[in-house]
C-alpha cells in the first residue's frame, strides 16, 4: 500500500540502514477498565521498524497510538500479540528504547544535569563517566551553560531539550517520542524539529531509528520517512505512505502540498481502508447505532465552522487543510468538528473536503431559537443514544432517569472513559437543543426546564 | 572535552575561610550533641533512681522541656518511618490498599489516650524496672497523635505522582529503591512537612496526659512539661501553670524557628506548581546553613553519603514466571485474600467479644453506646458554636493579607497550645458558680480544637479567587448574599476540612474534658469520654476497650454519613469545568 511520491533522493547511510530493528505481529490491547472484557483499543496491528528510518504514528485521539506506543516502550503489556526487539521478545522497559514524553516529564527538583543523569544510575556507571556523557549530551542537544537550571527556570523548548538529552544519554536504538511537540508554542516547535532533523541527517544521533506519535499531519510530513496511520475503532493499522521528499522540506514544495492533501483524504475517508471499515459500519449499525463514541465539542464551536464554511472564501465547500490553516487549528482539533457536522447531517466529508448540507445552510442562515430547534430535529433523527434519552423521559411517568440508566447502556459498547465522554457529549447537546435537562448534584435527566 | 561545570567553577574562587555563621551552627551542632546524650543517659537509669519526685521549681524547666521535645522528636522520627512504610504499602499494592487505608481511618477515631491505657502495660513488661519502658510507652503515645495525617498525607501524594513521572521512572528502570528516594519522597515532601508540623502542635496536648501515666495501680511521672504540669494541678499551683505555659511557648518558637521552617523553605523546590498567591515561605536558619562555609563543608559529606544509599539498586524488578504472576493477578487470589481477611476479622471480633463480654452485659454496652450519643451531641454543638463565631472571623482575617500574614504564627500557637492546662480554672470557676458540669465542661473539648477551624477559613479566604471578589462588589453585592452566594461556597471545602479536623480533635479532648480536676476536686459530665478516663484510672482494660471501641464507631460513622458527604458535594460545585 505505500508509495513513492518522488524518487528516492540519496539518504546518508545510517548504521546498517534497512535491518529489521521491531517487529510487531497481531498485537491487540484492551481497555484497563471496560465493564466487558473483550473491548479493545488496538487490534491486529502489525508494524516492522527499520535502522535508519524516522515513522510517525498519526491518528485521531483515541485511536490507540499512544497506547501502542507504551507498549512498545515496555511501560503496559499488551493483551495479545507478539512483539520483538531485533529478534528477541520485548517484555519491559528495554536499554535500547527511550522515550520522550509530551509533558517532558522532568524532575522539577532535580537540576538539568541531575535530571540528565538520572538514567544512567541503572547503568552502573562510574560518577565520572556519568558526569562525561551526560555533558556530552546535553551539549549536544544545546543546552550548554543551563546544567545547574531547575526546570522551572526553563522556557517549555529548553525542557523538551532537556527531556532529549535524557532520552539520548542512554545511547538507546531505538527513540520514542510522544508528541514531543505539541506542548511548545510553533515557532519553538519548528526550531527543535530542525535541529533535531539536522542531528539525525549528520548522524550525530546515537540513533537507529525514530518512532513518532503525532497529531500534526505537516510535522509529519516535515519529518517522517514513512507515515502510519492508525484508524478505526479498536485502532487498526489503515494505511502508510511512504515519504521520500530530501531534507530539508519545505511546507512550500507542492509535492509536500499533494502530501498532505492526500493524508487529510485518507484520513477523513476510512472506506478507503477497505472491507474492515465496513464491517466496523456493520458492527456500529448491529447495535442501534450504540456504539458510537462522541466527542465533547460545543455547539458554539459547530455553528463557528458551520458560519466560517459557509462563509466567504469557502461558500459552503472548504479544503480541510485550508481550513485548519485559516482557522489555526490542529488536524486533530478540526477533525472531531467536521465529523461531528457530518455525524448530523450538517455537512459531509469526501477526500479531504467539507460541504455543508441544506440543514447546515439552513442553520447558519437562521435566528437562535430557529437554530436550537434545527440542532434537536438533526440530534433526534441522527444521534441514537440521545434519541433514547428523550424516548425514555417520555415514556416515564415521573419523567425522570438516572444518569446510570444510559451510561450502564454505552458501557456494554465502549469503555467507561468513552461512555463518560460520550454523555457528556449529548447532555450539552441536548441541553442547547432543549430536549432534556440533567441534574449534575442528583446525576438525573429530567424534561423539567427552570422555567 | 573539557567539563564546563558551572558549580565546580564557582567553587575554586570561594574563599574558604570560615565566616561567624559558621561558628554559630558549630555551637548548635554541638550544643545539640551534649544535650541529647545527657538526656539520653538519664533514659537508661533504672526505674527507682528516675522516679525523683517532679519539682515545681522553674529552674528545672529547661531540662524538663530538653526531655519533653527530645520524646516528640521521637516520635515524629517513628512515625516518619511509619508513614514511608505505610504511604509506600498502601499506594503500591491494591490488595495492601483495601486494608490499610479503613485501617487509617479507624486508628485515627481512636482515642489517642485509649492507645496509651492499652500499651503502657505491655512496655513496662518489655523493659521491667527500667524508665525505658515508660519512655516508650509515652513515646508511643505520642506516636499515635502524630502519625495518621502524616501516612495518609504520604499515601495521597504518592496517587497522584503525574503519569508521566511514573511512566519515565519505569522506562528508566529505576529500581524500587531508587524510585522511592527520586520520586515518591521528594513529591511528597510539601504536603509530609506541613503534616508533621501540624501533628507536632497537636501532639502538646497528649505530652500533658502521657507523661504521667497512671493506669489502676501503677503512676509513673517521667520528667518532663507534661508531668510538671499535672503536679501543679495537683497541687493546685497557678504560678507553676503559668511557667509550664511560658516554657512550651519557648520551645514551641524554638523548633519552629530551627526546624519546620528551614524544612517548609527547603521543600518549596519540590512543588511542580508554587500555590497561587501565597508567599514563598523563606527562613533565615535555611539561609544561613545554605551561606554559611561550614555547614556546607558539613553537609556535603552527609548529603554525599545520603545520596549513595539513594542510588543503591534494590527492589530489581521482579519477573515472576507469567503462570505464577498470571495467578496472583487473578481473581482467584482476590477472594482467596478476601476470605482470608474475612476470617481474620471475624476471630478478631469473637476474641474482643469474649474479652470484653466477660463482666459486661447487654445493659451496660447501651449505656455505653448512649453515653456515646451524649458526646456526639456535645461534639455536633460545639463544631456549630465554633464555627459561628470563627467563620466570620477567619472570612475578615483571610481578606486582609497583612492581618493574615501577621497572625498566622498565632493561630499556629494556639493550635499547639495543650487547652489540658486551662482546665483547672474552669473547675474552678464551675464549683465557685455552682453550675451544671454535664453543660459547662463541654466547652473544654473544643477549646484546642477550634483553631483548626480558623485556620483552614483564613487560608481558605485567602485561596479564594480576587476577580471573583471583584464581580461580586462591581455588583454591589453585599449582607447575606454576599456571605450566602459568594464567600460561603467558596470557601466550603476549606471549612469543611477544618471542621472534620476540629471534630476529631473535640472526640480525643473528651477523655480529659469531661472529667477535669482541680487539686481534689473532681467534675465529672456523662458522656463517652468520661467513661473511658474512669475505666483507666480504675485499671479496667474491657471497659477501655468497650468505650474506645464505642468512640471509635461513632467517629467513622459521623465522618462518612456527615462530613465526606458534605466536601464532596463542596468540592463538586466548586469546579468550573
Amino acid at each position: 500500500m505505500a508509495r513513492a511520491a518522488t524518487p528516492a533522493p540519496a539518504k546518508p547511510v545510517q548504521k546498517r540502514a534497512g535491518e529489521v530493528l521491531l517487529d510487531i505481529r497481531d498485537l491487540s490491547q484492551t481497555y484497563p477498565k471496560a465493564a466487558a472484557d473483550d473491548l479493545l483499543v488496538l487490534d491486529e496491528v502489525n508494524l516492522t521498524l527499520s535502522a535508519g528510518e524516522i515513522v510517525g504514528l498519526l491518528g485521531r485521539s483515541g485511536v490507540g497510538k499512544s497506547s501502542l506506543l507504551r507498549i512498545i516502550a515496555g511501560l503496559t503489556r499488551p493483551a495479545g500479540g507478539e512483539l520483538r526487539w531485533r529478534g528477541r521478545p520485548l517484555t519491559g522497559p528495554s536499554e535500547d528504547i527511550a522515550m520522550v514524553f509530551q509533558s517532558f516529564a522532568l524532575f522539577p527538583w532535580l537540576s538539568v544535569l541531575e535530571n540528565v543523569e538520572i538514567g544512567l544510575e541503572p547503568l552502573g556507571l562510574s560518577v565520572k563517566e556519568r558526569r562525561s556523557r551526560s555533558l556530552q549530551a546535553i551539549d549536544l542537544i544545546g543546552l550548554d551553560g543551563f546544567e545547574n537550571a531547575y526546570p522551572k527556570e526553563l522556557s517549555g523548548g529548553m525542557r523538551q531539550r532537556v527531556g532529549f538529552a535524557r532520552a539520548l544519554v542512554m545511547q538507546p536504538e531505538l527513540l520514542l517520542m510522544d508528541e514531543p511537540f505539541s506542548a511548545l508554542d510553533v515557532l519553538t516547535a519548528e526550531t527543535i524539529r530542525t535541529d533535531l532533523i539536522d542531528l539525525w541527517m549528520d548522524g550525530k544521533l546515537p540513533l537507529r531509528s525514530i518512532l513518532m506519535v503525532s497529531h500534526n499531519i505537516e510535522e509529519a510530513v516535515l519529518m517522517c520517512d514513512r507515515i502510519v496511520l492508525v484508524a478505526g475503532n479498536p485502532g487498526r493499522v489503515a494505511d502508510e505512505i511512504r515519504i521520500d521528499l530530501p531534507h530539508p522540506r519545505s511546507r512550500t514544495n507542492p509535492v509536500f502540498r499533494e502530501l498532505v492533501d492526500d493524508i487529510y483524504g485518507r484520513m477523513t475517508n476510512p472506506s478507503s481502508t477497505g472491507a474492515r471499515a465496513e464491517r466496523e459500519a456493520a458492527e456500529a449499525d448491529q447495535a442501534g447505532g450504540m456504539g458510537l463514541t462522541l466527542s465533547g465539542v460545543s455547539t458554539n464551536e459547530l455553528a463557528g465552522l458551520m458560519e466560517t464554511v459557509a462563509a466567504d472564501p469557502f461558500a459552503g465547500k472548504a479544503d480541510l487543510p485550508e481550513l485548519a490553516e485559516s482557522l489555526q487549528m490542529e488536524a486533530d482539533e478540526l477533525f472531531p468538528l467536521a465529523e461531528t457536522l457530518q455525524l448530523l447531517r450538517f455537512a459531509g466529508l469526501a477526500r479531504g473536503d467539507i460541504r455543508l448540507t441544506a440543514a447546515g445552510r439552513k442553520f447558519v442562515q437562521s435566528d437562535v431559537d430557529a437554530r436550537k430547534k434545527l440542532f434537536a430535529e438533526q440530534l433526534l433523527a441522527h444521534v441514537p443514544i440521545a434519541a433514547l434519552i428523550r424516548r425514555v423521559l417520555d415514556e416515564r411517568p415521573a419523567h425522570r432517569a438516572p444518569y446510570r440508566r444510559f451510561s450502564e447502556e454505552l458501557e456494554d459498547f465502549m469503555s467507561e472513559e468513552f461512555a463518560e465522554e460520550t454523555l457528556a457529549a449529548v447532555i450539552s447537546w441536548g441541553r442547547y437543543a432543549e430536549l432534556f435537562a440533567y441534574d449534575d448534584q442528583a446525576e438525573a435527566f429530567s424534561l423539567e426546564n427552570p422555567a | 572535552m573539557p567539563v564546563h561545570h558551572p558549580a565546580l567553577t564557582a567553587l575554586k574562587f570561594r574563599r574558604l575561610a570560615p565566616s561567624i555563621w559558621d561558628v554559630v551552627i558549630f555551637a548548635m551542632v554541638i550544643g545539640a550533641f551534649a544535650l541529647i546524650a545527657l538526656a539520653g543517659r538519664e533514659t537508661l537509669q533504672p526505674l527507682a533512681v528516675a522516679a525523683a519526685p517532679i519539682s515545681l521549681d522553674p529552674a528545672v524547666l529547661p531540662h524538663y522541656a530538653l526531655r519533653t521535645t527530645l520524646r516528640m522528636l521521637l516520635a515524629m522520627a517513628a512515625s516518619l518511618i511509619f508513614t514511608f512504610a505505610f504511604g509506600a504499602l498502601a499506594a503500591k499494592s491494591r490488595r495492601a490498599e483495601t486494608v490499610l487505608i479503613p485501617l487509617l481511618d479507624i486508628l485515627q477515631s481512636i482515642p489517642v489516650l485509649g492507645f496509651l491505657s492499652f500499651t503502657v502495660t505491655g512496655f513496662m513488661a518489655l523493659f521491667p524496672g527500667q524508665v525505658l519502658g515508660v519512655e516508650l510507652a509515652a513515646i508511643f503515645a505520642i506516636f499515635t497523635s502524630q502519625a495518621w495525617n502524616m501516612a495518609y498525607s504520604f499515601y495521597h501524594s504518592t496517587k497522584t505522582i503525574p503519569r508521566d513521572l511514573r511512566d519515565l521512572s519505569e522506562s528508566l528502570r529505576l529500581g524500587a529503591w531508587r524510585r522511592f528516594w527520586a520520586l515518591e519522597a521528594p513529591y511528597a515532601a510539601p504536603g509530609l512537612i506541613w503534616n508533621a508540623m501540624i501533628s507536632m502542635s497537636g501532639a502538646w496536648f497528649f505530652v500533658v496526659a502521657s507523661e504521667a501515666i497512671s493506669v489502676g495501680k501503677t503512676t509513673v511521672s517521667l520528667p518532663g512539661v507534661g508531668s510538671y504540669v499535672a503536679l501543679a494541678i495537683a497541687q493546685h499551683d497557678l504560678v507553676a501553670v503559668g511557667w509550664a505555659v511560658f516554657t512550651m511557648f519557648v520551645v514551641i518558637l524554638i523548633y519552629d524557628q530551627l526546624l519546620f521552617r528551614p524544612l517548609v523553605a527547603w521543600a518549596e523546590k519540590f512543588r511542580i506548581e508554587a500555590p497561587a498567591g501565597a508567599p514563598e515561605p523563606g527562613s533565615w536558619v535555611l539561609d544561613l546553613l545554605q551561606r554559611a562555609e561550614f555547614s556546607r563543608r558539613l553537609f556535603r559529606p552527609v548529603g554525599g553519603f545520603l545520596t549513595s544509599l539513594a542510588s543503591i539498586r534494590l527492589g530489581r524488578p521482579m519477573t515472576l514466571a507469567p503462570a505464577i504472576a498470571k495467578a496472583w493477578e487473578s481473581r482467584y487470589a482476590d477472594w482467596l485474600w478476601y476470605s482470608l481477611l474475612a476470617a481474620l476479622g471475624l476471630y478478631a471480633a469473637y476474641r474482643a467479644t469474649e474479652f470484653i463480654g466477660v463482666g459486661v452485659g447487654w445493659r451496660e454496652t447501651l449505656w455505653v453506646l448512649a453515653l456515646g450519643l451524649f458526646t456526639l451531641v456535645r461534639v455536633v454543638v460545639l463544631i456549630a458554636l465554633a464555627s459561628l463565631i470563627w467563620v466570620p472571623v477567619g472570612v475578615w482575617i483571610g481578606l486582609r493579607p497583612q492581618w493574615a500574614e501577621r497572625l498566622q504564627p498565632v493561630t499556629q500557637f494556639l493550635a499547639a497550645f495543650p487547652s489540658n492546662l486551662l482546665f483547672p480554672m474552669a473547675v474552678a470557676l464551675i464549683v465557685r458558680f455552682h453550675l451544671t458540669p454535664d453543660i459547662w465542661l463541654s466547652p473544654l473539648m473544643i477549646l484546642g480544637a477550634q483553631w483548626y477551624i480558623l485556620f483552614n477559613v483564613i487560608a481558605g479566604t485567602r485561596a479564594f479567587p480576587g476577580d471573583l471578589l471583584e464581580a461580586a462588589a462591581s455588583l454591589r453585592l453585599k449582607g447575606w448574599t454576599w456571605w450566602s452566594k459568594v464567600v460561603l461556597p467558596g470557601i466550603f471545602p476549606s471549612y469543611v476540612t477544618g471542621a472534620i479536623t476540629a471534630s476529631g480533635g473535640a472526640w480525643n479532648a473528651a477523655i480529659v474534658a469531661e472529667v477535669a480536676n482541680w487539686g481534689d476536686t473532681r467534675l465529672s459530665a456523662h458522656g463517652v469520654g468520661a467513661y473511658i478516663a474512669d475505666a483507666t484510672q480504675g485499671g479496667d482494660l474491657r471497659r477501655v476497650a468497650l468505650g474506645v471501641a464505642v468512640m471509635a464507631v461513632y467517629v467513622v460513622l459521623f465522618n462518612r454519613a456527615v462530613w465526606e458527604p458534605l466536601f464532596a458535594a463542596g468540592a463538586r460545585q466548586l469546579q468550573t469545568d
